[in-house]
């Protein structure tokens, strides 16, 4: 049983994100990046037969899935909503995968958007972490990175430098993109270490900043793919993992369930690291990259941090990564920031990578991570020539 | 006295004895009497071998830290009286706990040996924290 080659994604919608959410509604983005990605898909509403959704963190409910199809209009075969914090998205196009290759439904919408509602109203957490994490102010996710970065730099001599490194290339292809939150100014390493310190050892810039906005991305069958619009980029592989939610009950904090999760892709794939032309690891901070990179096996566990310093993670570079210019400088729009890396992915796959192309890519890797690098949810995918 | 603002502790049938037990200033832990795995958050059942022989043992408050961050603005107003230090300690007996390190910022380091240190921050809660051995 492998998903490799038995669905494609042929259209994508995406949002520019906006600071201030103004009038907007988690609901009308929707309707907005739908109608985007249906139309780009070269399909009408009523070929859509299948829907995963994220519920948005600014307007959470019950029973979800079916609420915001009612507000959509949607008559689907296959509905559900995927949890699986910033890994949702990338977690969305496997599962649309299963359901297609298993007869369910053949045009999958998966969708994603969220405002930006800063201060104390973030979803409530489960009981055992208001009672054993947020006593000791263990709240949000900055902690758990910082902690992480923390013993990164204990056990492997990683620097802040080379953290600082990863959020300064991400930048430079942020230039070249027009949708990009953060796209007037390059960054030096010295900007991002003279920043403010949040959460010790990260800097203001080291970390994503919330915004309000929204993606889309069709999934689609090997039929539909065929007569497509655009050029289908397929799933080669998927490969997911969980082994903790808290980061303290992790097995090893600098080792991430991404290992696993990335060699299930790759296997699946029959390919490996070394053949992606380009890479979309999620980076909700700068130590969250380097450890993905580690992980995911593009370098020796405990390298991730020289070779950042080694490698030109540009557009332009010997290692295209996170091309969009990361959530880092995209923004970071609930659980839309991590569609960013799968809708990037697929813009470079498809050619439309406008100013900050990546030549020839043909193959990429895409992670999605949720929590303190507790989900994590691995994809490779193809243009094929 | 100050009224307190923080989160605290609501305390489930399960986790009950957990914080009783820092309400007397010992730091105890459940035991799975088949793998004789320590555990810690409290459990129904071992997390390792899912048995449900689990039994309370008093720990000897030592640690080290394992990891930590110094949280200069916090996630949530509670916390606006940052900073302060978030930690994972590492107990001698080897389970993990996430905890506050009570010290300067400056002093605390990785791996640095730290003993337990009872906060009764309420009349009723009593967390458990950790101070430089």
């Amino acid at each position: 049983m492998s998903l490799k080659g038995k669905a494609a994604a042929i259209g994508i919608g995406e949002l520019k994100p906006v600071k201030e959410p103004g009038d907007l509604t988690a609901l009308g983005l929707m309707a907005r990046v739908a109608a985007e990605a249906i139309a780009d898909a070269g399909l009408e509403k009523k070929d859509i037969d299948g829907f995963l959704v994220g519920v948005p963190f600014s307007d959470p409910g019950m029973i979800y899935p079916a609420s915001a199809a009612e507000v959509l209009g949607l008559n689907v075969r296959m509905l559900n909503q995927v949890d699986i914090g910033g890994a949702s998205p990338a977690g969305m196009i496997w599962r649309a995968a299963a359901a297609i290759d298993a007869g369910m439904c053949s045009a999958v919408l998966c969708i994603v958007a969220d405002l930006n509602k800063v201060g104390d109203q973030r979803p409530p957490v489960i009981s055992v972490q208001r009672e054993f994490e947020a006593p000791y102010g263990n709240i949000g996710a900055n902690c758990g990175y910082a902690m992480i970065a923390r013993r990164h730099m204990h056990e492997y001599g990683t620097t802040a430098r080379q953290m600082a490194k990863v959020a300064v290339d991400q930048r430079t292809s942020a230039l070249k993109n027009p949708l990009a939150t953060f796209n007037d100014k390059a960054l030096t390493i010295d900007d991002v270490l003279n920043s403010r310190m949040i959460v010790d050892p990260l800097h203001l810039y080291e970390i994503v900043s919330p915004v309000s906005g929204g993606a889309a991305i069709i999934v689609a069958s090997p039929e539909l793919a065929k007569g497509a619009k655009n050029p289908p980029i397929w799933l080669l592989g998927a490969g997911e993992y969980a082994n903790h939610s808290t980061i303290t009950y992790a097995p090893s904090i600098t080792e991430s369930p991404i290992k696993p999760a990335a060699a299930a892709a790759f296997k699946m794939a029959g390919l490996q690291p070394k053949d992606m032309d380009i890479a979309c690891p999620y980076d909700c901070y700068t130590i969250t990259v380097i450890v993905t990179l580690e992980d995911a096996g593009f370098c020796k566990k405990g390298q991730g941090g020289p070779f950042v310093m080694e490698h030109d993670l540009t557009y332009a570079g010997d290692f295209p990564c996170n091309t969009h210019g990361g959530q880092l400088s995209f923004g970071q729009a609930g659980l839309a920031g991590g569609m960013s890396h799968v809708t990037e992915a697929i813009r470079q796959l498809m050619g439309r990578g406008g100013e900050r192309q990546v030549k020839g890519a043909a193959l990429g890797y895409v992670n999605g991570n949720g929590g303190i690098m507790s989900e994590q949810s691995s994809l490779v995918l193809e243009r094929r020539s | 006295m100050s009224e307190y603002y923080k989160p605290l502790p609501k305390p489930s049938p399960t986790s009950r004895p957990f914080w009783e037990a820092a309400r007397r200033h010992e730091l105890t832990l459940q035991r799975c009497g088949a793998c004789r795995a320590f555990i810690y958050y409290p459990r129904d059942r071992c997390p390792k071998c899912f048995s449900d022989k689990l039994a309370w043992e008093r720990m000897s408050g030592r640690g080290k830290v394992y990891s930590f961050t110094v949280v200069r603005r916090a996630s949530s107003r509670a916390f606006s009286d940052a900073p302060y230090v978030l930690a994972i300690v590492e107990l001698a007996e080897g389970p993990r706990m996430t905890s506050n390190i009570v010290a300067p910022p400056e002093d605390v380091r990785v791996e640095m040996p730290v003993e337990v240190f009872f906060d009764d921050v309420t009349p009723e809660h009593t967390l458990v924290k950790f101070k430089p051995a």
